[in-house]
This record gives C-alpha cells, structure tokens and sequence, in this order.
C-alpha cells in the first residue's frame, strides 16, 4: 500500500486498528487528544469498543475488565495520566494480564507543561506501580516504527502476560509523516487464552483473574514467576539500532526523538571531521544492555541525550560499569535539544574542552 | 431412609469452600440469595461477578462463575470493560459502603450514568469491615466507629444516601433497597435480585440493589443483636423501596 501522511496520534491510533485492537478506554489529555477522537470515530464502525471513561483510573480499570476477558484491549494518556494509571497498570501485571498503553510523554512533574518530554524513564521503566514488575517498554523515534511497534505490540503482550507500554513524546504524538500501515511485522508464537474470564464457564470449569495472594509463600512464587518473564525479555528481547559506529570515537546514547535529532547531529559533526555514533535504544525496558558490549574499540567517551535530567543516565551508569566516561546533556520542561546544543556538547568532549 | 428427600442445600452457584465471613454476618445470606438468582435464572455458566476490595474481596473464591478481583472501588469500570467486550455475558459486581460509597463513587455513578447493562450488589453495612471498623460515608449520625470514637458527627458528613442519589441519575434502569433482617425481607432480597438480572439479562440497563446489612464484630454487637439494630437504626434512615423502574412502564 502507498504511504499516507498522517499526524502521529492518528497513526498510532489506526495501527491499533490494524493490529486487531477490540477495545479503547481513554480519558483527555493533552497532548495525545488525537489518538482517542480517530478511535471514538472509527472504532465502532469497525465493530469494535470506545469507550470515553470518566477518569484515567476508571479507564485503566476498563481495560483490566476487557483484558480478564480476553479481549485485546488498548488505552493512551499522557504522562499525568499514565502516573493515575499506575494502579490498574500493577493490576495488570499481577492478574498477568496483556494490554497496549501509549504514552505520549509531557513535561512534569505535577502538571508540568503540554510540550515535549521524556521525563516519564523512570515511571515507565521501573514499572511505575507498586510491587515487582516490569512493562515491556517500546521508545520508536517515528510515526513508521510507531505504527510498526504498535502492530506488533498486541502480540507481545499477549505473549508475555503482561503490559506493553509504547513511550512516545509530544513530537511524535503530533507530529505529521508518511506511514505505510501495510509492512510486515513479527509475529509472536501465541497461545489461546483459556484463562479468561469471559462468562464461558460450561465450556471449561471457572475462571478466575486475580492479583490477591494472602499467603505470603504463594505471592513468594508468583513474583518468582513473573519475575522469569522479566528476565526472558531481558535475555532474549533487548531492541537497539547503532547508527555510524565505525571508527566512532564519540557514541551519543538517546532513544525517540531526541535519537532522531542526533542523527542531524552526527551530520553536522561529521563536517567538523569528527565520527560520532548513535546508541539507540528502542526497548528503554529491558535495557539494551547487550548494545554496550558491541561498541567499537575505537569509542572513548559515552554523551547520553534526553529530554529529561538525566534519568536513562542512571541505566547507562549500570550497564557502563565503569567502562567509559559518561557525560550527559539535557533539556527539559517542554523544551527540545537542537542539533547544534548537541554537536557543539560532543564538540566539548572530544575536544578536551572544559 | 427411602423417604429421606433434599429440601435445603447450598446453591450450585456457590463453590464447595468455606467462606471468611464472621459469625452472624449477613454476607453470607446475601451471597446465597445472588447464587440462587443466577441458578434460577440460568445465567451462571455466562456470568462473570467482579470481586471489590473489603470483606467481600475473597468471594472470587466463593461464587461458582467467572470471577474477576478488582482494585478497591474500581468494580464498576472493570465491570464495564469486561461487559462491553463481552455483551452477552452477565456481569455483577459485589461492593461494600467503603467500596462502592467512598473510593469507589465516582465509577458506580459513571457506570449508571453510561447506563452500563451491568447490576452492582452493593452491601451496606455502615461501616469498613475488613479494615477493622473504621467510619464509612454510610456510617449513621452517633455511630461509633474506630474513627469515630465518640460518634459520628455533622461535621464528619452526614450519611449518604445511595439508593436515592441513583434514582436521580438519567441513565440508571433500576435501583431499589432491600434488607435480609428476616424470611419475609429475604424473600424480597431475592425478588430484586431476579428482577435486577432479568433487566440485565434483557440488555435494558443498569441495576443495583442495595443490601440493608450487619457487622456484628465491628459494631460490637451479638448477631441478633446487630439485627435488630440495623432494623431499629438503619431502616429508618434508610428507607425500603424501589427508588427507580424505567421498565414499569412496559408492562
């Protein structure tokens, strides 16, 4: 199919279409309004569920209801919203039930700004509720792999049991590019899912969806066993992309758009002689940990860029282990990093200077 | 032995377990009375009861069908998504006063607002059981609770009212207040509960049935004593009665 030009909301949106999305509970948020309005219109004409709820809590309860059914089930907010939405997400988890949840990242904290942020790191990749648990965390850096992870993303949640959380920022959420929603995406080994409770009991004997364990010994296991799905996606399903790193002196770490800038970035400095490369993550949990055993010898000094004070930073001083020398840049508060605050940051540091 | 025949038993819609409730609790009745309904109904092979947070967490143990926990007060929305997904289930949630009154009054009232095909079984009792006896958005004027040792006060709220404050919501279909203080309420108990799944089942609406109910641990009281205190304190204050029955009509 020919590429359409959509606004990253949208696209987002019908992808989730595509991938055979049943059912959408949202509540308003700036800025991923977008998403939500394409679904309310679309989604029943395809047969399927919108429904605008009366909160980002109740929402979140929804799609816990709807997924305890079998339903494959999606919400989107922002990043106020998605923090009210920590308790059905540690539900989820517990219950060992799959969903798809968009967050399109603002500046905080409390309530922060309508602009561009990645300040949401540590909410989405410590999973952002109480107790032991993970969300398998997709960070895609265009409408493409938006549309791409998100087709995909229904299957791995599947898959695991367990939440998936797309973390974009406000530019990906409204900015505008050509999408091909036809491109072949991974399909995950799934099993039928005999353990809903769906009212189909004649058919099976009775269900049961519950994240309630009174005895201390069985809650023991069961965190033991959700914490093996951690570690299989930590083992097998680390996602990055390295960008320009032969003979790469300098690497710059960054993930969504803040990745996407510094490859205009590298441009720049490659005309100032010096070779820089990109570390991008693409999965912010599991880490990507396995990227920095593949840096090149040449490699001397690590910049980590984001859209926040430093939070990925920290994951990079656990996987650096002392390795190299970090440095770090940052804009925050709505505001985005340019190409040039970037190439003049590595500039510094490949140049001795201060 | 040959004439030895069955008269009483516990309904094929309760599992074989022992319950958590307290002696002299009326959860137990009220269980049995929801249990009975969905068998004489024929629903329970496509019913799924969402468990809430409180005394009555546990019961995804206790009912025989589908069940799903929710997270405290949240039963309504997780009814809600379940049920949308799945119309042609049947789906009833289980909620306490702190449950349903409290944490949770934004969901139940948006789910009768949307006039979700749902019914709640909500269980008022005047007071947080589970917890350990703490005052409640239902605990009645003078009511001594752990905080609310020397009694509720104005100044604490005074009590609500749900059944009527539902009526008064456009999309709601069916609402009315029973209690289980004796045969011939129980029997009544039961009646609304067949008319609430009945409406649920013919997709025309929302339903909720509020439970006149006792704790006799937390009010510090023998069962029968608690009995006749919900009768004498409880039922005044809250009245019986169908509050709402956008179906009379259709007769």
């Amino acid at each position: 199919m020919a590429k359409v030009l959509m606004k990253g909301n949208e696209a987002m949106a019908l992808a989730a279409i595509k991938a055979g999305c049943d059912a959408f509970y949202g509540y308003p948020i700036t800025p991923q309004n977008e998403l939500p309005e394409y679904l309310s219109k679309h989604m029943n004409a395809h047969g399927r569920v919108f429904v605008q709820s009366e909160s980002e809590v109740a929402a979140i309860n929804m799609v816990y209801g709807a997924a305890g059914a079998g339903a494959r089930v999606m919400t989107s907010s922002s990043s106020p919203g998605i923090a009210l939405k920590q308790e059905g997400i540690s539900y989820m988890a517990g219950a060992e039930l799959p969903a798809v949840i968009v967050n399109v990242m603002r500046g905080g904290p409390g309530l922060g700004g309508i602009q561009p942020s990645q300040a949401d790191y540590k909410q989405i990749t410590r999973g952002g509720g109480n107790g032991d648990y993970y969300l398998y965390s997709l960070a895609p850096e265009s409408l493409q792999e938006a549309v791409d992870l998100i087709k995909e993303s229904f299957d791995i949640a599947d898959y695991f049991r367990n939440p998936v959380m797309i973390a974009v920022d406000g530019l990906i959420g409204q900015m505008m590019e050509p999408v091909d929603f036809d491109l072949p995406v991974p399909k995950w080994d799934l099993k039928p899912k005999t353990w809903a409770a769906d009212g189909n009991r004649s058919n099976r004997g009775k269900n049961i969806i519950n994240s309630l364990f009174l005895d201390p010994q069985v809650l023991e296991n069961h965190n033991i066993k959700l914490d093996k799905k951690y570690q299989e996606m930590k083992d097998h399903h680390q996602r990055y992309e390295m960008i320009n790193m032969e003979n790469a002196e300098i690497v710059i770490v960054a993930f969504g758009s803040t990745s996407r800038i510094a490859r205009t970035a590298i441009e720049l400095l490659k005309e100032q002689g010096v070779n820089c490369g990109i570390l991008r993550p693409i999965t912010i949990y599991p880490y990507p940990a396995k990227a920095f055993d593949e840096l090149p010898k040449t490699v001397k000094d690590i910049l980590v860029v984001e859209m926040s004070m430093g939070q990925m930073l920290d994951d990079v001083k656990i996987v650096n282990q002392g390795r190299y020398p970090l440095h770090f840049y940052g804009r925050v508060g709505g505001m985005v990093p340019e190409a040039e605050e970037i190439a003049n940051k590595v500039l510094e540091i490949v140049r001795g200077e201060k | 032995m040959a004439n030895v025949k069955t008269i009483y038993k516990r309904s094929e819609g309760l599992a074989e377990v022992p319950t958590s409730y307290c002696p002299g609790c009326t959860h137990g009745i009220i269980h049995k009375l929801v249990a009975e309904t969905l068998v004489d109904l024929d629903l329970l092979d496509r019913t799924v009861g969402i468990s809430s947070v409180g005394c009555s967490a546990l019961n995804y143990d206790f009912f025989a069908c589908d069940m799903q926990q929710a997270p405290h007060g949240r039963a309504p929305a997780v009814a809600t998504g379940l049920k949308r997904v799945r119309p042609d289930s049947i789906v009833f949630t289980y909620q306490g006063d702190g449950d349903l009154a409290s944490i949770g009054i934004a969901e139940a009232i948006h789910a009768a607002h949307r006039g979700e095909n749902i019914t709640i079984v909500f269980v008022n009792n005047a007071i947080y059981g589970m917890t350990g006896g703490q005052m409640s958005p239902t605990t009645l004027l003078g009511q001594k609770t752990t905080t609310s040792t020397d009694g509720r006060t104005a100044s604490q709220g005074l009590p609500l009212k749900i059944s009527e404050m539902f009526a008064t919501i456009p999309g709601a279909t069916y609402i009315e207040r029973v209690s289980v203080h004796n045969p011939q309420h129980v029997n009544k108990a039961k009646k609304a509960l067949k008319k609430a799944f009945d409406i649920q089942n013919k997709k025309q609406g929302f339903t909720m049935i509020e439970f006149i109910s006792t704790c006799p641990v937390n009010w510090g009281m023998t069962p029968r004593g608690a009995i006749d205190w919900a009768v004498d304190n409880m039922i005044p204050y809250y009245p019986l009665g169908v509050y709402k029955d956008k179906t009379a009509g259709d007769k």
